[in-house]
């Protein structure tokens, strides 16, 4: 079941349309990565799910209600621009933007003691922001975007800025909130990210959607039937007795053995190959090359940009 | 809570505690009392400083000046003025009066010394020598008239005249007014709104560009309206304003109350002493002269309590809705920047309608019934500053009516505006911006 819903959202600035149409759908409990080149309209349609700048024209559910400005109760934002009040104190800030979305004090403080408590931060409280270090002040960030429990949380480029560590913890904490059924966009341009953590993926480029699906789908649909494989034996044997529905791509020969990369056309099955393979050499090695997002990325995106020259 | 209390209270809060904040409202009234306090010390100190002046008299008047309060004159006859000069050394003379031959006709005479000699002293000098030859020349001529009585006769023209400044009332009462404190009251409560409008007027401004350059004003968005954001933190930042402004009043009267009493207890005690009667109190003295205390009864002729609450009221009412006129711009200045060395270009057309405002002020305390006094305190831009310098000269209802409708009107539509500006400009980061760019903004819907 969709937790969120936009569907049909244009949204046009003097002179240039930031988004033409776009539609996306968020299962419950699952991270949707919204994915997309810089000024490709991901941080304004990030910035109308939070109600900071509304769309021309298009409709928004939140857990199947239309989108109402109570909602931002429930929603947890990270921006891609964040900062605290330098000349702030820890403890005060966070309770400060805790009580702007909505919770009570007493309520605030408690929860981020816990949660100070966690990351074992505690003597942080009566510091101010700008005694901190970037990665520190990053920590309380987080912590004070999902303090009040939101049901959505949304991430733009949350790993920029902090360091492995940390960004491992982060990834962790993300994972955890899922699997206690928060519902997570996660905006990034770092496709490395997305394959670690994604469930859903939506490709926005150039203001529209090209790309849209479950992680493993996408996947399957970009296969390229390429595959990479490594023998003792003689090539030319093996050359001679491979079907015309196998290409060799490329062939190196190394010290040991010999590897070749095989593009498998019109519907030949790896173990057709390896029933092929098998009688004439010994086989080492036998590995199906999956594309990754990025390469999947970059070929989505060059496809609509040559589609859209044709126009 | 209300999220726009919340806003109101954390601006308010993190301003009121700033150092910055409580040096200046704990030390200002310490400096106006200090000023204060050197004033009434030059005043006391020229009292009582002796002088003595060695005169050198080549004329044929005798002793044309006599010694008087704290000033001695000392005649040197038969001494030159080379050695003269010397005796300013060696008898300590103040100064050499040098009174010439030729006194009657050429009617001046000479002051030397070697600093730069007091107003009083030269003006005491020159009255006394001016004095002894009107009585000269008077005496002569009742000699020559011969005319019994003729002195006293003279005596009786002089004349002297007090012009009172009476002013019809609304409904026919004549009050007896004073135009000098009419027009100290309307400037000082013109050019305190003048400051305040500028002081924290860039507050605002900067508190928005401090979001803006934290980068946390998204996140503070996801939470609330910009709107609310803006009007939390122009009220925060008045309520700062006002706090300060009411401390430093409090602070300044404690101040030179407790100062007075433990400095000048010659006059506490003598006031004390003679507190069972009002005239006693007032023959006291209190080192009041008979002028000051003309104008005090002035004072309290002019200031019913009618006329100080109506002029107070002006003053709050004009005080806050200039401020809520121009912070809204201030915070679309703001918005529109990144950092402080930008808002330049924007600062113009905010700055000169309240410099000018202050410049037309000063004209129409002069004339506050002319056209420009009119068009100043109707304009809303400026109306703030110059009509209070009207206020206390008195101004017809209906002007007065008009012109808190105009600045109420603007200001509601200066903030619609200054708001959409504000919202569209706190995200725009690392841009240049142009007035072009910022009408662009002002057609963008939500």
């Amino acid at each position: 079941m969709a937790f969120f819903e936009a569907k049909n959202i244009i949204k046009q600035y003097a002179g240039h349309t930031a988004l033409s149409g776009v539609s996306i759908s968020v299962p419950e409990g699952s991270i949707f990565g919204l994915l997309g080149p810089n000024g490709a309209g991901k941080t304004t349609l990030i910035r109308i799910i939070n109600q900071i700048t509304g769309p021309d024209s298009g409709e928004i559910f939140f857990n199947g209600e239309p989108l109402k400005p109570e909602h931002v109760h429930h929603i947890g934002y990270l921006p891609e621009e964040r900062g605290l009040y330098k000349k702030m104190k820890v403890g005060e800030q966070s309770i400060y933007l805790a009580q702007l979305k909505g919770m009570s004090k007493q309520d605030a403080t408690a929860k981020l003691q816990a949660w100070f408590k966690k990351f074992d931060i505690l003597e942080w409280w009566d510091k101010k922001v700008e005694e901190l270090s970037k990665g520190m002040a990053q920590k309380i960030q987080f912590i004070t975007t999902i303090l009040h429990e939101p049901k959505l949380l949304i991430f733009d480029e949350p790993f920029s800025g902090f360091d492995p560590i940390n960004a491992n913890l982060l990834k962790k904490e993300i994972l955890e909130l899922r699997d206690k059924g928060c519902t997570i966009i996660f905006s990034t341009h770092n496709m490395g990210s997305v394959e670690e953590i994604c469930d859903h993926i939506a490709l926005i480029h150039k203001s529209e959607k090209i790309l849209d699906g479950s992680f493993e789908d996408i996947k399957k649909q970009y296969r390229t039937h390429t595959y990479t494989i490594s023998f003792n034996g003689e090539l030319e044997k093996l050359k001679a007795n491979l079907s015309d529905d196998i290409e060799i791509m490329e062939h190196q020969s190394g010290k040991e053995f010999e590897s070749l990369k095989l593009k498998l056309n019109n519907g030949t099955s790896s173990n057709d190959l390896l029933s092929q393979i098998l009688p004439h050499v010994e086989l080492v090695s036998f590995n199906e090359i999956i594309p990754s997002m990025n390469d999947i990325f970059i070929r989505v995106v060059n496809e609509k940009n040559l589609s859209l020259d044709m126009e | 809570m209300n999220k726009i209390l919340i806003i109101i209270q954390r601006e308010y809060l993190s301003r009121v505690k700033k150092k910055s904040f409580l040096l200046l409202t704990f030390l200002t009234p310490i400096l106006i009392a200090g000023i204060y306090a050197f004033m009434i010390w030059m005043m006391m100190k020229d009292d009582t400083e002796k002088r003595t002046i060695g005169v050198i008299n080549e004329s044929e008047l005798v002793e044309p000046v006599q010694s008087k309060d704290y000033t001695t004159f000392e005649y040197l006859p038969n001494t030159s003025f080379e050695e003269a000069k010397k005796m300013l050394d060696t008898k300590g003379y103040y100064a050499l009066l040098k009174i010439p031959k030729d006194i009657m006709e050429s009617q001046s005479a000479e002051l030397f010394s070697f600093k730069q000699v007091t107003m009083e002293v030269k003006s005491e000098a020159g009255s006394q020598i001016r004095n002894y030859i009107e009585g000269i020349k008077r005496s002569k001529i009742i000699a020559e008239a011969n005319m019994p009585d003729l002195e006293q006769k003279l005596a009786e023209t002089k004349t002297p005249i007090s012009v009172k400044t009476i002013k019809f009332g609304e409904d026919g009462e004549v009050k007896e007014s004073s135009t000098e404190i009419a027009m100290g009251l309307g400037f000082a409560m013109s050019f305190i709104i003048y400051m305040f409008i500028f002081m924290y007027g860039v507050q605002v401004m900067r508190g928005v560009i401090e979001e803006k350059s934290n980068r946390i004003i998204e996140v503070i968005i996801s939470s609330v309206k910009p709107f609310q954001l803006m009007m939390g933190k122009i009220v925060g930042v008045a309520m700062v304003g006002l706090t300060q402004f009411l401390m430093w009043v409090i602070l300044t009267g404690a101040i030179i109350t407790i100062g007075s009493a433990i400095f000048l207890p010659g006059l506490d005690s003598e006031t004390i002493q003679h507190a069972s009667s009002v005239s006693d109190l007032q023959s006291a003295g209190q080192g009041i002269n008979q002028a000051q205390l003309d104008m005090m009864h002035e004072v309290l002729g002019t200031f019913d309590m009618g006329y100080i609450f109506s002029i107070l009221g002006a003053f709050v009412f004009f005080f806050l809705a200039g401020y809520l006129l121009y912070s809204a711009l201030f915070a679309a200045v703001g918005s529109a920047v990144d950092n402080e060395t930008e808002t330049q270009q924007f600062m113009l057309p905010i700055s000169l309608p309240l410099v000018l405002a202050l410049y037309i002020g000063m004209a129409v305390a002069k004339n506050p019934e002319g056209s420009l006094a009119f068009w100043g305190s109707i304009i809303p831009l400026t109306s703030p500053i110059v009509m209070l310098v009207r206020i206390p000269y008195g101004v017809p209802v209906w002007e007065l009516l008009l012109s808190m409708t105009l600045l109420v009107a603007s200001f509601i539509f200066v903030t619609w505006v200054a708001a959409k500006i504000y919202r569209t400009g706190i995200l725009m980061y690392g841009k240049k911006v142009s007035y072009k760019e910022i009408w662009k903004w002002l057609r963008y819907h939500r």
